[in-house]
């Protein structure tokens, strides 16, 4: 039989090398977008330069290995890319890995805060609407969410500066810290929580209409299966049904989306960012945009890339969890 | 089964009149008031492209006015003007037609490459099923935001362009969806029936399975729609669209600056697009009721 | 004997369905009764009403669409249909419970076997962990479940189909119910285990002396288990009374002519058919599905669905394959029709091998060995008229369009189908016209042999008899040989001339049915045909003579 692990150890082992050929890809496709770009980045130095003699060009080509075949460039920066080594951000002066870092915690909080957000309120509400499934709560409930899920992020985001900056001055209107306070301690912990409740908001309302809807329509799925008619047949009550038979089962297609949507909310950050002016991966991916700043770019989609293979190897597990009938052998 | 099936001998057994599917579905679409509100708005929203030159003659990107003017003040204006003195208006109609044709053209691509993509993974199974989803995998674990940017920045933000990045972001959600129609409706008998009466490999695919697999992906579709219209007014609202045409994202990006004085700027055209993404939510939702329908109250 | 207790009287029952459907009511004035230690079985065919009966007496009707407009449900005398949710509550589970067809989805997935009856005891009593834990497991003995402490935490999923029944029984016993509802308990079992599971629930209905209303639509199983008998026909009481009257002496015609469509046990004489030609030949054929496993996924053994199977099949025959779910019968049925390549082995059609053709010779083999489905509506592609449908075949193998389709007109009336059916979609047919429908498009082709893949066994009992006319005529005119596949030992004794019948992938015994039949020499023909539902009984009447 060979090695023997603990099964949740296995399947998790099998999960993580299920995601090494999409990294690889993605490493190739990257490769493939930097040499498809017109223009290759001694041109781009050359261009800063304001020009150069051919000799110099082509010394230059030579000390970057871009006179090499393509499949030994291709090898080169996979290998490099292995080690977290996106190469020079000309804009920012520094290694891109350093700039990464340096926006990446940002990022995450408010990720962690808005989905955490969207989900449980998503779910809560999503199951609240489908026990009165067709009543005018319902009805309130299942319209909000259509209009959020319609909503542009950048567009919300907007109506809240104008209602919560603009007319009542409650929060700051960007940043992540009020400039110039240099606060510490729970002041700084205070003063971040107020900057980040517009941006959490604005993302989170509307993955929570989607959570929601998807709450809704599974719920009522899993109300029509045999097992709910039993556990009425058993005589349970109808909040019991809900929590001890539906719920469960009802959460499991939520789950996966959770999975298969992180990405999209991860590109959503990107405006989010931008308008509230917080220094994350978003942001960086804009302005990047704006400064052709290609090695940051390739940077941040091969780092989002790893946070969303982390992500939905978590709610795998998550997943394996929730459902008994996945053996993990 | 029917009353027709059990006793008596089976003679040629009588049948209901007969009435087209089409007009079946449209009757059942009819019913959900949501739906037609949804319909409603769309054809607004269609009137408001063709009609663009009438309603508003001229280049929408040139100025008509004082800026700033406020809405219902200004018979020429009469949704007022931004901080360069142009109609809202003219951008709301000319701004339609882009966000129609980034709709419809990017929906287009990217579910054209989804079909086939999931067909083929889908009927084959396997390890072209294997590579396949390893490929779509890959492009779904890239946040399709930031891959639509990079390949703006690479490629420029031509109008073609932005379209065609949309669709080249956006067509994973649907193969995904085709795959496990594929997959299920390869299980059933008919497609066996088919081999068995030799039918080619191509004809199945295309001709017995496709079109059972496609109501679903039809009805996706309006999500598809709706996504890639949220993607193109964020590109413009974050001022990387086409510079060249009058797109509603932009306006908003513009009037944001004015947030403060005239907040009408970014507003109109904002819920403008919300309508615009809420009618095809709502088709959405009433074409998949008119296709399964459940019985409900 | 002491006159027997009522524990259930239903009295003058209404049931509406929603306006705009085929009929207003599910069930319109029905009275029946159900006395202590009593079996009552109510029959009837689908749609019929006989559900919309269970879910009345347990007040499950999916409400405020289908609901009681009228009449008195009594439990012990008491009125139910007057009770508030709450009492009703107390009730269910407690005095009266229910088990239901599939016992896969009645439980739910992801609670242990243990916690779904310990959930019983909870709501009903005030026992505490101990001693429901105590109480769980000695019903699960009852039951005879072979190890109750470790099923005590098992999952649904991890358990075979019977036993997942037996605890379902179990939880609708647990509380020493007065009545027990149990609709279509058995339909979704093998024979043997269906055998196991009616025995169980008499000897226990009997110690508890419990009232049992048993919903079927199986006359078998009805001669098998029932003490009384009513006859539902779309919403109406037909016929009740004691079983043997019914089933010996049915009154009304409509329980005449269901009597009669159930197939008897009697297989027809042996035919004398030595010198016809060979026209289907199989050998040694294998078949293993590989378990699909990854790196780390560890080792799964290979499913061996066929071993070592060989057959002949002569002209104007008709070969039946028995055996239960997992024997590999319907393995059998793609490999020698080559929608499953098979590991190794031969398939000869008068001699040409169609496991060895190439794609074109393929092809041209197709036209000679037909297949029939078993489920009518999944078989025929829901976007294509009738029309198109049977004329595909020949219109594929290079006949002009004008030629086929005049054809496939013929073909509707040959298997009894009206010509304006021609231009209609599968759905607005009945299950026996689909299946007809599937008929003509074999026969379209014009093949020497046609597999029958339990063509019959998602049909009711006279739309069955029906179909099964049907193919044994065709197979007579047009010297035809049948493949027939099905688990339904009545069937195959009615139609079959030979039987092979297969356990675990291998043939255990082959030989002409009434042979078979009378005489069986293998130990599991032996067990499949004494767990034939109702085998002491022989039905009074027999409408249908195939032979």
């Amino acid at each position: 039989m060979g090695i023997h692990l603990p099964p949740v150890l296995a399947f998790a082992l099998r999960r993580l090398l299920q995601a090494v050929p999409v990294i690889l890809l993605i490493m190739i496709g990257s490769f493939l977008l930097l040499k498809l770009t017109p223009g290759d980045t001694v041109d781009a130095l050359v261009g800063d330069m304001g020009g150069a003699d051919p000799a110099f060009v082509a010394r230059l080509r030579a000390e970057y290995g871009l006179d090499q075949p393509v499949l030994v460039q291709m090898w080169r920066y996979l290998s490099k890319l292995a080690m977290f080594d996106f190469g020079w951000s000309y804009v920012y002066e520094q290694p891109v890995s350093t700039v990464l870092l340096d926006r990446l915690g940002t990022t995450l909080l408010l990720m962690a805060s808005s989905l955490s957000i969207a989900f449980v309120c998503g779910v809560s509400l999503g199951a609240f609407a489908a026990r009165r499934a067709y009543s005018l709560t319902d009805n309130v409930i299942s319209t909000l969410g259509l209009v959020f899920y319609a909503m542009p992020s950048f567009f919300l985001a907007l109506l809240m500066i104008l209602l919560f900056s603009v007319k009542l001055g409650w929060l700051p209107v960007g940043g992540v810290a009020t400039i110039g306070a240099f606060y510490t301690g729970w002041d700084k912990v205070a003063d971040t929580a107020m900057h980040m409740v517009m941006p959490t908001m604005a993302l989170s309302l509307i993955y929570l209409a989607f959570y929601m809807r998807l709450m809704r329509t599974s719920v009522l799925e899993v109300s029509d299966l045999d097992f709910v008619r039993t556990a009425r047949a058993k005589g349970a009550s109808p909040s019991r049904v809900m929590f001890h038979h539906i719920m469960r089962n009802a959460l499991l297609p939520v789950v996966t989306l959770l999975g298969l949507q992180f990405s999209t909310v991860l590109g959503g950050s990107v405006v989010i960012e931008t308008i509230f002016s917080l220094p994350g991966l978003g942001q960086l991916a804009y302005t990047s945009v704006v400064k052709r700043d290609l090695n940051t770019l390739l940077g941040i989609i091969f780092l989002c890339s790893i946070i969303v293979v982390i992500v939905n190897f978590l709610t795998d597990l998550v997943y394996a969890w929730l459902d008994r009938r996945i053996d993990l052998k | 089964m029917t009353a027709s099936d059990t006793i008596p001998p089976q003679g040629p057994a009588p049948m209901a009149p007969q009435v087209s599917r089409a007009t079946v579905l449209w009757r059942r679409f009819r019913r959900n008031r949501a739906a037609v509100l949804g319909l409603i708005l769309f054809v607004a929203v269609v009137l408001m492209a063709l009609l663009a030159d009438v309603i508003a003659p001229g280049d929408p990107l040139s100025r008509t006015g004082m800026p700033l003017v406020w809405p219902f003040t200004e018979a020429a204006n009469p949704l007022g003007t931004d901080q360069l003195g142009r109609s809202i208006l003219a951008g709301i109609v000319h701004g339609a037609r882009v966000t129609l044709m980034v709709g419809v053209v990017a929906t287009v691509i990217s579910i054209a490459i989804g079909v086939v993509i999931g067909a083929v993974a889908g009927y084959f199974g396997g390890w072209v099923d294997d590579v396949l989803m390893r490929v779509t995998d890959a492009f779904q674990t890239i946040p399709s935001f930031v891959l639509l940017l990079t390949l703006v920045a690479i490629y420029g933000s031509s109008i073609e362009n932005i379209i065609l990045a949309i669709g080249v972001v956006s067509w994973t959600a649907p193969a995904r969806m085709v795959r496990a129609e594929f997959m299920a409706l390869r299980q059933r008998e008919f497609v066996d029936a088919a081999r068995n009466l030799g039918v080619s490999t191509p004809a199945i695919i295309f001709r017995e399975i496709l079109p059972n697999a496609l109501p679903p992906v039809i009805v996706f579709a309006s999500v598809v729609m709706a996504t890639s219209i949220l993607m193109e007014t964020a590109l413009a609202f974050l001022n990387l669209g086409d510079p060249n045409y009058a797109s509603w994202g932009n306006m908003i990006g513009q009037g944001r600056a004015a947030l403060r004085t005239a907040w009408f700027c970014a507003v109109i055209p904002g819920v403008v697009i919300l309508l615009t993404v809420l009618s095809f939510s709502l088709m959405g939702e009433g074409m998949n009721d008119a296709l399964n329908p459940r019985q409900k109250k | 004997m002491t006159p027997a207790k009522p524990i259930l009287e239903i009295q003058n029952l209404r049931v509406a369905l929603p306006e705009g459907g085929d009929r207003p009511n599910a069930l319109d004035d029905l009275t029946l009764t159900v006395n202590e230690g009593e079996i009552v079985c109510l029959v009837g065919e689908s749609g019929s009403g006989k559900s919309m009966a269970a879910g009345a007496v347990m007040r499950l009707l999916p409400e405020p669409h289908v609901r009681v407009t009228q009449g008195a449900v009594r439990l012990d005398g008491q009125d139910i249909t007057a009770l508030g949710q709450r009492e009703m509550r107390a009730l269910r589970g407690d005095r009266l419970s229910m088990i239901f067809q599939e016992p896969m989805t009645a439980l739910n997935p992801q609670k242990t076997v243990g916690w779904q009856i310990d959930e019983v005891l909870r709501l009903h009593t005030d026992l505490d962990r101990r001693a429901r834990k105590a109480r769980v497991l000695e019903i699960l003995a009852d039951v005879h479940i072979p190890d109750p402490a470790s099923t005590y935490n098992a999952y649904p999923h991890q358990m075979s189909g019977g036993q997942r029944q037996r605890v379902m029984i179990a939880m609708a016993l647990v509380l020493k119910p007065r009545l027990i509802i149990a609709d279509e308990p058995t339909t979704a079992l093998d024979v043997t285990t269906q055998k196991q599971i009616l025995k169980l629930i008499k000897d226990l209905q009997h110690v508890h002396r419990t009232g049992i209303l048993f919903i079927t639509h199986d006359f078998g199983v009805v001669a098998e288990i029932a003490d009384r008998i009513a006859v539902l026909r779309l919403g109406e009481l037909v016929e009740q009374g004691p079983a043997a009257q019914i089933l010996n002496a049915p009154q009304h015609p409509y329980t005449k002519a269901l009597i009669a469509a159930v197939p008897a046990l009697t297989p027809p004489p042996e035919k004398p058919l030595v010198d016809a030609p060979v026209v289907l030949e199989a050998k040694s054929l294998r078949k293993t599905f590989a378990a699909r496993g990854g790196l780390l996924s560890g080792k799964r053994a290979p499913v061996v669905a066929v071993k070592d199977l060989s057959f002949q099949l002569r002209r104007g025959e008709t070969l039946g394959v028995v055996g239960e779910s997992g024997s590999g019968k319907t393995t059998v049925s793609r490999i020698v029709t080559r929608l499953l390549e098979s590991d190794s082995g031969e398939v000869l059609i008068d001699g040409r091998d169609l496991i060895a053709a190439s794609r074109r010779e393929l092809r041209a083999l197709r036209k000679d060995i037909q297949m029939v489905f078993q489920d009518p509506m999944a078989s025929l592609n829901p976007r294509k008229r009738v029309i198109d449908l049977i004329a595909q075949g020949p219109i594929v193998h290079g006949t002009p369009k004008a030629e086929a389709h005049a054809r496939a007109r013929e073909l509707l009336s040959l298997v009894e189908l009206s010509p304006a059916a021609a231009d209609r979609f599968p759905h607005e047919f009945s299950g026996g016209q689909r299946q007809r429908i599937g008929i003509a498009r074999a026969i379209a082709m014009e093949p020497r042999v046609i597999v029958a893949d339990e063509p019959v066994s998602a049909l009711d009992v006279s739309v069955q008899a029906q179909v099964l006319r049907l193919l044994a005529d065709l197979r007579d005119r047009l010297s035809l040989s049948l493949l027939f596949v099905t688990h339904d030992l009545r069937v195959a004794a009615q139609l079959c001339d030979k039987v092979i019948v297969m356990q675990k992938g291998e043939i255990v015994e082959a030989g002409p049915t009434s042979r078979v039949f009378a005489d069986p020499q293998h130990s599991y023909t032996q067990s499949l045909l004494a767990s034939i539902p109702g085998r002491d009984w022989e039905p009074p009447v027999q409408a249908l003579a195939v032979k």
